[in-house]
């Protein structure tokens, strides 16, 4: 991969990289032996990993070939490999922190693998690890396609890629030795925060400029959903993590946001994140990968174009609906309630658009377990977001909130539908980029789709009904008009489904591990030697289906 | 007619940004700026107290160790959460809270109130054990806390960042943040008048883990449990069930 750089682009990196080492040992320095010191080697380390390929192959002979006749899709392999590594880890510690329910003592009486650290290494494993790698690689594969331009860089995607996993990393290892801000989703501390800006920016910058190379006037509708994943997450990250660290030499800050204004931009924060990470970058997927896999093109245009806004609009204002009867004030959450009820428009557009792709292809649903991967996904999308309107109705709010219900609601979006995009994206993507001619094996995505089927339906079906018992255990009254259970009453009735809920997710993971074998395994197998169509910039059709 | 003004934004991509730029400011800008503006949004609570460098200690402890994760402290408008837990939660009550704990998960009960409902050795022996005390107790065991000193080096420079934010610290409680932290959890020491001297008389000092040599992390841990509900007795008034907060459990 480093012999597809020039000597001087081999020699930036080379300087980026010692750059990040010097930010490394400074930190190490200042922060001696607290967490910000820790934080310090893990770069430094990060950095040096890195630089040892660079610096070996710094002599190598240069790349001859004109390069911009072809993709970039070295720097989408390895963002495709660190993709299903985070999968693994995020899904294992995911199915660890809910046997921890289950059987507090897999604890183990120390400090660092405590339900509520070992929580957010789950929740920022998914999102961020897997969930950003799997964006970050199919917005490089779809960009360039549909613009048929090559990225408009040859070191940026690269330090786009491991700056942003040097974030992850970051923000995971220090939940476990104790750094947080405990925002949910945001939890990493100010130091990461501000690095992955300087991340965000650069992608920002590579993905202009790439739209910038376009030989297409237009601008393919997935690049726009991409767009917006990239733009608003950078307003809200920013926003949400404005803080004071107590001292440039400790890992600690406080954030600038008070009580209950702090409670408002951190779920305005939250759920966006939902709706700008969750959904409308993998809505970008979808809109690229599924009718490139069903071989027709999108349904509709100005469906595409009314939920489109519709989403960037009315989800900002949406968040307020995760504080219900709280101190907040009442006309915030009246706002919230409204908007999250129509949202349900540009959501159902959405998935009806990508369902409706599908007319006439259906026989290949039936026989194509990825393509059947993108549908389900659409179907858990449509699923998830008419549960979330209704979630967020005051009345209903009252009784769901607090309780495993909300846990469930989440879980039927990011198992059934990002976790399943991701996936028909993937297994779209690998024969592609690695020049196979199929996956190494249609037999295991068949297993993978119905244990993630089977493992997301155990899960949200158990939380279901844990989420209802509790809500309604709680507000249940005597004939006497005393509350009928104790806390500890609900805690009891929870307990087999927070077994039944455990077991979910190890078959969901179990689908994941086959996944990688299945990936790897065609890796491994020998390139077929003809192309079936040719995929350079010169030649491929720009918009799926066209 | 919008569709050909689409296919115009469509080709450009600054364009394009701007335009979602925009569309996307509009709800935030809206339902959170009148949060700092109108009157009312937070109540008055003249008697609200600021935490003790020992509470804030154990606010961060609280934080690091994730328990918001299961335990929320927000009782909602709701009677049956008010029967259960006492007076709904007022924004005051969280305004020097950096970051609020509000929670979004009650695998536990909510802890609001918590402050007083049980005695020091009983959040200590929950903490070490949970199932100690309660056997059908999913909560992780936090032995460790009671064998892990508090680091009292940089809790002034915690007080300072606070100060700076607005929370009403004065110069001497930033100045002696190490010392009132030690006094509060050791008792029958010159430090220990400091704490009430400066945070007032109702200051709960007092050795909190049981031992009176050594300020662990329990000891912040379990002073600022004991200080939540009752850092102002604002939500007791003007509420559906007027009365004042239960005496604490000795
Ligand atoms: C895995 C979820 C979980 C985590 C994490 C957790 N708790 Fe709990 N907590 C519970 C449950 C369940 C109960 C109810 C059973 C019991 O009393 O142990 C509880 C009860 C409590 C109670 C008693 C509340 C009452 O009204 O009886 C206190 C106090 C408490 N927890 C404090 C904490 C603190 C402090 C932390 C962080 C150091 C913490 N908890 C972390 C689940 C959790």
């Amino acid at each position: 991969m480093i012999d597809k750089l020039t000597y001087s682009e081999r020699q930036s990196a080379s300087f980026i990289l010692v750059a990040v080492a010097v930010v490394g040992l400074l930190m190490a320095a200042f922060g001696n032996s607290n967490q910000l010191g820790v934080h310090g080697v893990i770069v430094m380390i990060f950095a040096a990993a890195l630089l040892y390929p660079v610096l070996s192959a710094i002599y190598a002979p240069e790349p001859v070939e004109d390069r911009e006749a072809s993709y970039y899709d070295d720097p989408i392999k390895v963002g495709i490999v660190l993709a299903m590594a985070w999968a693994i880890f995020g899904m294992f510690m995911g199915v660890w922190v809910a046997a921890q329910l289950a059987w507090p003592n897999l604890a183990f009486d120390a400090a660092w693998s405590t339900f509520g650290r070992l929580r957010p290494t789950h929740t920022s494993g998914i999102i961020f690890g897997f969930g950003g790698n799997a964006l970050i690689a199919t917005s490089f594969h779809v960009v360039q396609r549909t613009s048929r331009a090559r990225l408009a860089g040859q070191v940026s995607p690269w330090f786009v890629l491991f700056g942003y996993n040097l974030f992850c990393v970051l923000a995971v290892s220090g939940y476990f030795i104790g750094v947080t801000q405990s925002k949910e989703y945001a939890e990493a501390e100010w130091y990461a925060d501000l690095w992955l800006v300087v991340v965000w920016v650069t992608y920002f910058i590579l993905y202009l400029r790439t739209l910038a190379r376009r030989k297409e006037p237009h601008i393919y509708v997935a690049n726009w959903y991409f767009m917006a994943f990239i733009l608003v997450v950078a307003m809200l990250h920013i926003v949400n993590n404005l803080a004071i660290p107590i001292a440039w030499s400790s890992a600690k800050s406080y954030t600038i946001w008070p009580g209950v204004q702090d409670a408002m931009v951190q779920w305005w924060y939250g759920h966006n994140a939902v709706a700008f990470f969750l959904t409308a970058g993998f809505l970008g997927m979808l809109y690229y990968y599924l009718p490139v896999r069903a071989q027709r093109p999108i349904f509709s245009y100005r469906l595409s174009i009314l939920s489109f806004w519709g989403i960037v609009f009315f989800y900002m204002w949406a968040g307020s609906h995760h504080l219900h009867y709280t101190a907040l004030p009442h006309w915030v959450q009246t706002l919230g309630m409204t908007f999250s009820v129509m949202l349900l428009v540009p959501s159902w557009a959405s998935a009806g658009n990508a369902l409706l792709t599908l007319n006439g292809a259906w026989d290949r649903v039936r026989s194509d377990a990825t393509l059947r991967f993108m549908m389900a996904a659409a179907v858990f999308y449509g699923l998830s977001t008419f549960e979330g309107s209704f979630l967020a109705i005051r009345p209903v709010n009252a009784l769901s909130h607090y309780t495993d219900w909300t846990v469930g609601h989440v879980h039927a979006g990011a198992l059934g539908w990002v976790a399943l995009i991701t996936f028909g994206s993937i297994y779209t993507l690998v024969p592609t980029l690695w020049k196979r001619e199929r996956m190494y094996s249609a037999a295991l995505i068949e297993w993978h789709f119905w244990l993630a089927i089977a493992g997301t339906l155990i899960y949200i079906f158990a939380m279901w009904n844990s989420g209802i018992i509790q809500g309604l255990m709680w507000r249940t009254y005597t004939g006497e008009n005393t509350l009928a259970y104790s806390f500890v009453d609900s805690l009891v009735a929870m307990y087999p489904y927070y077994i039944a809920r455990a077991f979910g997710g190890l078959l969901f993971l179990i689908g994941a591990a086959i996944g990688c074998y299945n990936i790897w395994m065609t890796v491994k197998a020998v390139p077929s030697t003809v192309p079936a169509t040719p995929d350079a910039p010169e030649t491929a059709a720009a918009v799926p289906g066209e | 007619m919008a569709e050909l003004f689409h296919r115009k934004i469509e080709r450009s991509s600054i364009g394009f940004a701007i335009a979602i730029v925009a569309a996307a400011s509009v709800g935030g800008i809206i339902e959170i700026a009148p949060l700092f503006t109108i009157d009312g949004t937070v109540e008055e609570a003249p008697d609200m107290r600021v935490y003790t460098p020992l509470e804030l200690a154990g606010r961060n402890i609280y934080v690091r160790e994730g328990c918001y994760a299961c335990h929320s402290q927000m009782i909602r408008t709701l009677q049956d959460e008010v029967e259960r837990y006492g007076p709904y939660s007022l924004a005051v009550e969280s305004k020097y809270d950096r970051p609020m704990q509000w929670g979004s998960k009650r695998t536990g009960p909510d802890l609001a109130r918590i402050g007083g409902k049980y005695s020091d050795f009983w959040h200590v022996a929950h903490l070490m054990n949970p199932r100690d005390v309660v056997p059908e107790s999913n909560m992780p065991a936090y032995a460790y806390l009671a064998r892990t000193p508090l680091n009292l080096n940089d809790l002034s420079q915690h007080l300072a960042v606070q100060q700076t934010l607005g929370v009403p610290y004065t110069d001497e409680m930033v100045e002696n943040a190490a010392r009132d932290a030690y006094g509060q959890a050791v008792p029958d020491t010159d430090f220990a008048s400091g704490v009430s001297e400066r945070y007032g008389e109702a200051t709960q000092v007092r050795a909190f883990d049981g031992v009176a040599t050594q300020v662990t992390e329990m000891d912040a841990l379990v002073a600022y449990l004991q200080v939540l509900g009752r850092l102002t007795t604002a939500a007791y008034q003007n509420t559906a069930a007027p009365e004042l907060p239960p005496e604490p459990v000795e």
